[in-house]
C-alpha cells in the first residue's frame, strides 16, 4: 500500500515536472516548439489538450501525496524517485514519439535538422525509464529484494 | 473586428450587473459581520474581489472593449466565467447563509440545496458540460456574432457563462456544503476533462476562430483562453488537493500499522 503511494505519488510529480519543464523552457523561454502546427492533426489537439491538463494535475496530486507520505513518516526517497523518473520519462517518450511524431503536434525544433533532438528527446527518455525502473525494483522490501539478486 | 456592434445606450448587463453586485456585497458583508468568526474578513476579501472581477467583465471600459474585440472579450471571458466564480466560491456564501440566518429559513434552504435540480445541476459531470458545452456552443457557431447584434442574447450568454462557471467551481471544489458530494476522484476526474476540452477549443479557435474574428485577434485570444484557464484551473487543482490533505489527515498519533518500516 505505501510501497505504491509512493510510485504512484513519484510517477505523478514526474509527469507533471516534465509537463512543467516542456511548457516553461522548450515554448516560452527557448520558444522552440510551437503553440499550433500547420500540420498539427485533430488527434494531436486532443492529445494535447488532455495532457496539458493532467500534467498540471500529476504535479498538484503528486506533491499533495508526497506531503502525505512524508506526515504519515512513509516516503520511501528511492522508490519516490524510481516513481518520479518513470513517470518523467514515460510521459517524454509519449510526447517525443507519439506526440511529436505520430500526431506532428509540433516539432522540437524548426529550421534545423531535427533528426539529432528527436534522438537526444527520445533516448534521454529511455534512460530515465531504466534508471526509474531499477531505482523501483530494487526498492521493493523485504522477500522481493533478495528475488532479484 | 464586428462590423457592426450593439449601439445606443448601456444595456441591462451594464446596469443591472454593477447594482446586483453592489447588493451582494452589501448581504454578504451584512451577514459576516454581525457574528465574527475565524477568517472572516478573508472570505469578506474573497467575495467583494469576486464581485469586482465580474463587473469589470460585464460594464466599464473592458466590457466596452469587448463589443468590439475578440481580445478583450476574452479577457472578460476569463474573469466572468472562471476568476469570478473561484472567488465567490471560496467565500463559501451558502455555508455564511445557513448560520447566520433565522433556522426555520436555514432549514427552507438547505430543503432546496436537497431538491433534485440542485442534485442534477451540481453534479461535477452536469456543470462541466454546462459550462465548458456552452463554451463550445458559443465560440463554434454563429452564437458569438449573434451574441452582437441581440441584446437579449448578449445577456442570456453572460448570465449563463457566469452560473455554469459558479456551479462547476463550486461542484469540484466543494467548500459549501452540497447535498451529494462526490469522492476526490470523480471531481479530479471531471476537472481534468474539463481543462483538457477547454484547452482543445482554445487551440481549435487559434485557427478556426468564429465569423468576423481576424488571424491575429484569434491568435492571441486563444492563447489568453488558453493560459488564462490554466491559471484559474490550477488554483482550483490547489484547493481541491488541499481538502484531500485536511479530510485525510492521520487521526491517530502512532504509526498507522504497515507504514513504519519503510522509512529505515
Amino acid at each position: 500500500m505505501t510501497e505504491r503511494r509512493n510510485t504512484t505519488s513519484g510517477v505523478l510529480a514526474g509527469v507533471g515536472l516534465v509537463a512543467f519543464i516542456d511548457e516553461t523552457v522548450f515554448h516560452q523561454l527557448l520558444h522552440w516548439h510551437h503553440f499550433y502546427d500547420k500540420s498539427t492533426t485533430d488527434v494531436g489537439l486532443v492529445s494535447d489538450g488532455l495532457f496539458h491538463a493532467l500534467g498540471f494535475f500529476a504535479v498538484v496530486s503528486g506533491l499533495f501525496l508526497f506531503a502525505d507520505l512524508r506526515r504519515r513518516h512513509s516516503l520511501n526517497w528511492a522508490r519516490w524517485i524510481g516513481g518520479v523518473l518513470l513517470g518523467a520519462g514515460g510521459f517524454q517518450l509519449y510526447d517525443g514519439l507519439i506526440q511529436h511524431k505520430l500526431m506532428r503536434l509540433h516539432q522540437i525544433r524548426y529550421q534545423v535538422d531535427v533528426i539529432p533532438y528527436d534522438v537526444a528527446w527520445n533516448v534521454i527518455a529511455a534512460l530515465m525509464i531504466g534508471l526509474g525502473t531499477v531505482l523501483t525494483i530494487r526498492s521493493r522490501s523485504g522477500r522481493a529484494a533478495t528475488v532479484d539478486t | 473586428m464586428i462590423p457592426e456592434h450593439l449601439g445606443g445606450g448601456p444595456g441591462l448587463l451594464e446596469t443591472l450587473g454593477p447594482l446586483l453586485a453592489l447588493i451582494g456585497i452589501a448581504i454578504y458583508l451584512g451577514l459576516a459581520l454581525r457574528g465574527r468568526q475565524p477568517g472572516t474578513r478573508r472570505r469578506c476579501g474573497l467575495w467583494v474581489a469576486g464581485s469586482l472581477a465580474a463587473v469589470a467583465a460585464i460594464s466599464g471600459p473592458l466590457a466596452t472593449a469587448a463589443e468590439t474585440s475578440y481580445v478583450a472579450h476574452m479577457g472578460g471571458h476569463v474573469l466572468l466565467g472562471m476568476l469570478a466564480p473561484l472567488l465567490l466560491v471560496l467565500a463559501a456564501p451558502v455555508t455564511l447563509l445557513l448560520r447566520t440566518l433565522p433556522v426555520s429559513t436555514a432549514r427552507q434552504l438547505s430543503h432546496l440545496l436537497g431538491s433534485r435540480p440542485i442534485r442534477v445541476l451540481t453534479e461535477p459531470v452536469v456543470a462541466a458540460v454546462l459550462s465548458v458545452g456552452g463554451l463550445w456552443v458559443l465560440y463554434t457557431t454563429g452564437l458569438y456574432s449573434a451574441m452582437h447584434h441581440h441584446r437579449g442574447l448578449h445577456l442570456l450568454v453572460h448570465v449563463h457563462l457566469f452560473i455554469a462557471g459558479y456551479l462547476f467551481t463550486a461542484a469540484v471544489i466543494s467548500v459549501d456544503p452540497m447535498p451529494h458530494r462526490r469522492s476526490f476522484l470523480h471531481r479530479s476526474v471531471v476537472l481534468v476533462l474539463a481543462l483538457a476540452a477547454h484547452d482543445i477549443l482554445a487551440k481549435h479557435l487559434y485557427v478556426h476562430p468564429p465569423d468576423g474574428v481576424l488571424a491575429p485577434a484569434a491568435e492571441t485570444g486563444a492563447m489568453i483562453m488558453y493560459y488564462g484557464g490554466d491559471v484559474i484551473d490550477v488554483a482550483i487543482m490547489v484547493v481541491l488537493g488541499a481538502g484531500w490533505y485536511r479530510v485525510t489527515r492521520p487521526r491517530f498519533r502512532r504509526p498507522i500499522r504497515g507504514a513504519g518500516p519503510t522509512l529505515a
